[in-house]
């Protein structure tokens, strides 16, 4: 930390010294590995998430082959698989622990941890202008602990009884009876261990992003003032500190059932004809107290995302947000609502009618924030000048993704025809494009946009564009048919289908063909992996500000050392958004730049009291008297600032 | 002169505004067992007893805990350094015996044939979520409780080294609001379970 304080203590003329300052210290183990930066930290997210993302995929096109081919001779993969490849075919229990650990990876892995952990960390700090979280040490703590967790699941895959096994929601009793299935023993142990970790590294992420956004903003960032993307990732973390812990409890009493002999979720059951005499639990509580975490982590993973859209479609459209408050407002919405929706996962458990109606009311008003959302993207869009960036491509694939998504959310509220849906290849189609698809959207988005800032270099925009297209193209191949499969009553987790007749004579080809189309995914994602690692090394070195845009982050340095700025952190004086403004010099203005240097471009209620009715004289006379001044007051007060924040260290 | 400056965003320490916010997550944890308990009571099947009667020597010994702990930091912040050490070694000891009395408690509750665990098959008095719910309740907070103790103890040893004086009050603020919290939790859940035992 003490490197973060230098700049501040040095006059703005010792700017010059700083990065030499602060190289030296560190040695490659605190810089690169236990580093306190949060960018170095937001790099090992984004690492450990790619690296994740690839297995998790890799895992859904395993249990794809078995769908969409059932006949196969799956000989090829015993290098991989060993044992749970028995004479050609897919051991079906290993089928259910693929789709369960596929579902438990994508979820909190890749876009919990890989998305949140990544962006939050990364431009929480920049966005802001501050030189690091609050904490460094437990943003530092925070990805080891993700770290840790990420080992324990990793290994529960090459355990012999294999990884948990009961779905990604792991309900008792299938979760909390170890006899019940190969993947309930050990697997499941080592599940739990890996989340109760995995929980504890974003508590401490959420507290630490929450605390930055509210304590450590530069002077002039006003809420009103903060980028879309701050707003979302502060109302991500806000949803994680209210809903992690409750699944932490929902955890806890699983454990204590599981190897405790408790029985808060086990009622009178028999297993094998042996009755097991546990007393009076209900295996509904844990549904409840999931899917209290279960529904806010959907939220979690799709609101950066939506943030990240914002950002990027207002500066590729060259025009400022539509209805930036309105943004604010529908993300505030959707955070209350998150958490009083979740029993609609519920509609088929036995849960009383009455309150299954009030849980679709409830439900069905997310549509509301959620549409006031895509209408802002889309008239965002709407007559702008377009910049079709990577970043941009997959911006607007995520308003499509999220649209398309979306609109079957509405049908699936409805208690009365998720009774049909329920547990069907719908619900799969649904929350694949409107939550898996648009937040992977919105992470590669991110990605291709905030490269130049995080590597120093541009990705390339050929293969971006091929990559986009790709994906976009075959996300819709893969995920569209799964509708109609469906609304027919096809069931999800299933291992073999083929015992009834009409599916078999019916979705047979469906099912190979969307096989085929997540292998035709799944290789352009190859394409960017390469098109990451190669431009790492040898991109295009990146400009100061390679989109023109307004964010405090491209007034950094293009490699920004520990501390984001040299010399004084800049401080801010409009929105962000202040894209194409009428009689602006260029179709940008930063927030950065101050009203008094734009008279031309300001509108009435931004022209200054002493400034009214003159022209740029007059002003660039005011501005003449008035910048000493306050500079000199910045240093002050910034140094009495960091002074007091040294002083608690040394305590 | 005429411009608006732009102003220094209001903000709080914030290591004092993580700790609030540590403090809601705890608060969400003890909501979730809270919320349970009604949902699996308003079940039925669920075995009456009565409550350790220790419970109101332990919340009485906790409160009196949380006074020594203000007294403390009065202390600190008037630079009375006796009053201080003072203060911190006996919120100390009231804490360690906060737990002694919820160990007795549990024993209290094994000698009524109330268990954690155990189903019918290997103990002839199988647990009820009834009685497991009040170890739970009572185990996930005597934990934190540990937590605020290893917290008390840093800033004792830090007391008796005079770092902590009234021109250094940010860390044992924080341990005063930490320990305050963690009394007004027990007598939260006390009362909770007084109302529906």
């Amino acid at each position: 930390m003490a490197a973060v304080d230098i700049p501040a203590k040095h006059d703005m003329a010792h700017g010059d010294d700083h990065d030499h300052d602060h190289e030296h210290h560190q040695s490659f183990i605190r810089k690169y590995i236990f580093s306190e930066d949060h960018k170095t930290i937001a790099r090992q997210y984004l690492f450990s998430g790619i690296f994740w993302a690839f297995l998790g995929g890799a895992l859904s096109l395993i249990f794809r082959l078995q769908l969409g081919f059932p006949k196969m001779d799956m000989t090829f993969l015993k290098p991989i698989l060993g044992k749970w490849i028995q004479e050609g075919k897919l051991d079906p229990e290993f089928y259910l622990a693929l789709v369960t650990m596929h579902g438990t990876i994508m979820v909190f892995f890749v876009l919990t941890a890989g998305l949140s952990g990544t962006f939050s960390n990364f431009l929480i700090p920049l966005q802001i202008g501050a030189r690091d979280m609050a904490s460094g040490f437990l943003n530092m703590l925070s990805y080891w602990f993700f770290f840790l967790s990420s080992v324990i699941m990793l290994t529960s895959l090459f355990i012999e009884t294999g990884p948990a096994a009961g779905g990604w929601t792991v309900y008792p009793p299938l979760s909390a009876l170890p006899q019940a299935l190969n993947g309930s023993g050990m697997g499941m142990t080592m599940w739990l261990v890996a989340m109760a970790f995995f929980i504890v590294s974003s508590l401490l992420g959420s507290i630490n992003y929450i605390t930055t956004v509210i304590n450590l903003r530069t002077r002039g960032m006003s809420f009103s003032r903060l980028p879309l993307t701050i707003w979302a990732f502060f109302l991500t973390a806000v949803i994680g500190v209210l809903s992690f812990p409750v699944l932490f409890s929902a955890a806890l009493l699983l454990i204590f059932d599981r190897s405790f002999g408790t029985s808060f979720y086990l009622s009178e059951i028999y297993i094998g004809g042996e009755a097991l005499h546990y007393v009076g639990g209900s295996p509904l509580l844990y549904q409840h107290l999931f899917w209290f975490l279960g529904h806010p982590e959907v939220y979690i993973v799709l609101l950066p995302a939506l943030g990240i859209t914002s950002e990027i479609i207002a500066t590729n459209s060259r025009k400022p947000i539509f209805g930036y408050r309105a943004m604010i407002g529908s993300m505030m919405a959707i955070t209350v609502l998150s958490f009083v929706v979740w029993a609609h996962h519920m509609f088929v458990s036995g849960l009383n009618p009455f309150l299954g109606s009030i849980f679709m009311f409830l439900t069905l008003i997310i549509a509301v924030p959620s549409a006031v959302k895509a209408f802002n993207y889309i008239t965002t869009l709407w007559r702008g000048n377009i910049v079709f960036t990577t970043g941009m491509l997959f911006s607007i694939g995520l308003v499509s993704v999220f649209i398309s998504g979306g609109l079957t959310g509405i049908a699936l509220g409805n208690s009365a025809i998720d009774i049909q849906l329920h547990d069907t290849y719908f619900v799969v189609a649904h929350f694949h494009l409107v939550m898996g698809s648009a937040s992977f959207f919105g992470l590669m988005a991110g990605v291709y946009h905030w490269f130049p800032k995080m590597f120093g270099r541009m990705m390339d925009d050929k293969l971006g564009a091929i990559h986009f297209w790709g994906t976009f193209i075959g996300v819709y191949l893969v995920f569209f048919p799964m509708h109609y499969m469906g609304i027919a009553g096809f069931p999800r987790r299933y291992y073999s289908f083929t015992g009834f007749e009409v599916w078999k004579e019916l979705y047979l080809d469906l099912t190979g063909f969307i096989t085929i189309a997540a292998g035709f995914t799944a290789l352009f994602q190859v394409l960017f992996l390469y098109n990451f690692i190669h431009s790492i090394f040898r991109g295009r070195r990146a400009p100061q500000n390679p989109w023109r845009s307004n964010t405090l982050e491209w007034t950094a340095p293009i490699n920004p050392g520990h501390g984001n700025w040299v010399g004084e952190i800049p401080s801010v004086y409009r929105w962000p958004y202040d894209y194409s403004k009428p009689g602006a010099k260029e179709d940008f203005i930063p927030q950065h730049i101050p009203l008094w240097e734009t008279p031309e471009s300001n509108l009435s209620h931004e022209i200054e009291p002493g400034a009214v009715g003159s022209g740029g004289e007059k002003v660039a006379m005011d501005r003449q008297g008035d910048i000493e001044a306050p500079t000199i007051v910045n240093n002050k007060e910034e140094k009495g600032r960091i002074d007091v924040a040294d002083s608690d260290k040394k305590e | 002169m005429m411009h608006d400056e732009p102003q220094m965003p209001l903000s709080m320490h914030p290591k004092k505004f993580a700790l609030w916010l540590f403090i809601v997550s705890i608060i969400m944890i003890f909501a979730a067992f809270s919320s349970a308990y009604l949902v699996r009571r308003a079940e039925g099947n669920w075995l009456e007893f009565d409550l350790p009667p220790v419970f109101w020597t332990t919340t009485a010994v906790l409160v009196a805990s949380s006074v020594t702990m203000q007294w403390a930091h009065f202390s600190a912040r008037r630079n009375n350094m006796t009053g201080l050490k003072l203060g911190m070694v006996l919120t100390v000891l009231l804490g360690i015996g906060f737990l002694v009395g919820q160990w007795n408690a549990w024993q209290y509750l094994v000698e009524q044939n109330i268990f954690f665990g155990g189903n019918a098959n290997d103990n002839p008095y199988p647990a009820n979520p009834s009685g497991s719910f009040l170890y739970v309740l009572t185990g996930v907070h005597a934990f934190h409780l540990v937590s605020g103790l290893v917290f008390l103890g840093i800033i004792t040893v830090a007391a008796f080294g005079y770092k902590v004086h009234s021109k250094s009050m940010t860390r044992i603020d924080m341990c005063a609001t930490y320990w305050h919290f963690l009394d007004v939790l027990w007598v939260s859940l006390f009362v909770f379970l007084l109302v529906n035992h």
